[in-house]
């Protein structure tokens, strides 16, 4: 479903005898299966959100290949939008001065959803995620657990194959977080859609990911089941303690 | 994408009519502004009975047309050069992820009726102009033609100065320079300007095509400078090569956007 074959990104900073290329991500070379759910980790910097990014379309990469969904990218944008659905945790998708019903209807003709689908799933994703209190209510006044039930709804309504979330816990609250984990959870085992999920929250992967990918200084870290990651460190018992082991380590130790 | 265009623009203006009142203060605001340019021009006649050669209808005629032109792709396509706005935010990032064109949904972002009030008040006074100069059937078809490729004249000034921004976050001053200083160039006659200005915006940007050269035509003039009769037709193909350039730039732009940190 996702394939990623060396793709890698730079970018030129400052200016006449300043100027440098950074290396945003390397070589970067995975692939994800129909089915997986996928947890994709990293220290800030890593290259995380350029990943994401260069899967999405939103930047083209300077090497390499992609292929989403069985699409490149960069040049078949639009169309790899209606197939894929993308949730920023740090900032909206929605129409910040719409009511979330508006943008709903917004997002079903855009994407050219039939009516009938739409209505099926809208009605599914308002009993899931609660949303019925607050649909008449403009975004920028929705609370931030509203605004992203709202925003993973808007992802989901075309019904994507690939669902790609950036930090879509962040700022939650306990019962807000476990609420959002189970609809993950399931949206993953009874429609088989395909998850990749970058997050700072261990609790995520844990209760989510069979699968686990770090990324560090933009290359590829680790990629295995959780408990093989849990084994790179034997004796540790934590999470935390084994990814901050990982994190720590100079590019050189791997 | 002209669904696109209008489905967007039709729900940032429902958006938008849940304030009535800024609504309508703001168009009237914005008509009344620019009706300052005409007091201007009205001065000026009361003391001397030609500008650059022009009697006042045929003044009032090159500002219309202008006004026209430039109100209509300010109204479609001016927002796109706030695309530094939408970058810096990351609002440009959700726009990439939609299945539709990026260009059209900056274009349409808060799409608003305060718009249609410049627009209005050139219609005005081109309105009055064209009855007073009472040009032939012969000559008028030309209005509707140079009316059009005045817009997309503009509207690709606006999309080059957008796209330029892909580089530089800081540009709107500079292609503000080319769109709003060419829509207050345009409005008077280019025989005020000097012949080197005149040259570029004939030749480089060509500005002179949005209601100079044509309305040369329609008003059966000779050319103050002298340059070859055959300008006056060449609007259309201007307008061609210039939306060309500007479609050219918005694609290399897109390709090397940077989006933002995190």
């Amino acid at each position: 479903m996702i394939e990623v074959d060396g793709a890698g990104r730079s970018f030129t900073v400052g200016r006449g005898r300043a100027r440098r290329t950074v290396h945003a991500v390397r070589e970067l070379s995975f692939t994800v299966a129909a089915g997986e759910f996928v947890g994709y980790l990293g220290p800030n910097g890593a290259g995380k959100s350029t990943t994401i990014k260069m899967l999405t379309g939103i930047l083209a990469p300077t090497s390499g290949r992609l292929r989403v969904a069985g699409l490149d990218p960069t040049r078949r944008r639009t169309a790899l939008a209606r197939r894929i659905g993308v949730v920023f945790g740090q900032r909206t998708t929605l129409w910040w001065d719409l009511p979330l019903k508006d943008s709903f209807e917004l997002v079903r003709l855009l994407y050219k959803v039939d009516r009938n689908d739409f209505r099926r799933r809208l009605d599914e994703l308002t009993e899931l995620l609660d949303l019925a209190a607050f649909m008449r209510t403009p975004v920028r006044q929705l609370s931030l657990g509203q605004r992203m039930r709202g925003d993973v709804t808007a992802a989901l309504l075309h019904d994507p194959a690939v669902l790609v979330l950036d930090e879509p816990t962040i700022g939650l609250d306990v019962v807000s977080k476990a609420a959002m984990r189970e609809f993950l959870g399931r949206l993953n085992a009874e429609r088989g859609t395909t998850v990749l999920l970058t997050t700072h929250d261990l609790g995520d992967i844990e209760k989510l990911c069979r699968r686990v990918m770090l990324i560090h200084h933009g290359r590829l870290g680790f990629d295995g089941t959780l408990e093989d990651l849990r084994a790179t460190t034997p004796g540790e018992d934590s999470l935390e303690d084994v990814v901050t082991r990982l994190y720590t380590a100079s590019p050189a130790d791997r | 994408m002209a669904r696109t265009y209008l489905l967007l623009a039709w729900t940032w203006l429902r958006a938008s009519a849940q304030y009535p009142v800024p609504l309508v203060m703001m168009v009237l605001g914005s008509f009344v502004l620019t009706g300052m340019d005409v007091a201007a021009i009205w001065i000026v006649f009361g003391h001397t009975r030609s500008l650059g050669g022009f009697a006042l209808a045929e003044v009032m005629f090159l500002y219309g047309t202008a006004g026209v032109s430039f109100g209509l792709a300010d109204l479609l396509f001016g927002n796109v050069d706030r695309l530094s706005q939408h970058i810096r935010a990351g609002t440009f990032d959700a726009m990439l992820i939609r299945p539709a064109s990026a260009f059209v949904q900056v274009a349409t972002d808060r799409f608003s009726v305060q718009r249609f009030g410049r627009l209005a008040q050139a219609a005005v006074v081109l309105a009055v102009a064209l009855p007073r100069l009472d040009p032939p059937w012969s000559r008028i078809w030309m209005v509707p033609v140079m009316i059009v490729c005045g817009v997309v004249i503009f509207a690709s000034i606006f999309t080059i100065g957008g796209a330029m921004q892909f580089l530089l976050t800081d540009a709107p001053e500079v292609s503000n320079a080319f769109t709003y200083g060419g829509s207050t160039l345009t409005q008077y006659p280019l025989t005020v300007y000097g012949g080197d200005l005149v040259r570029a915006v004939t030749f480089i940007v060509p500005l002179a095509f949005v209601n100079w050269q044509p309305a040369l035509y329609v008003l059966d003039r000779d050319d103050p400078f002298g340059l070859p009769y055959g300008l006056r037709f060449a609007a259309p193909a201007a307008a061609l090569v210039l939306a060309l350039a500007a479609a050219l730039a918005w694609r290399a732009g897109i390709r090397r956007y940077r989006s933002t940190g995190s």
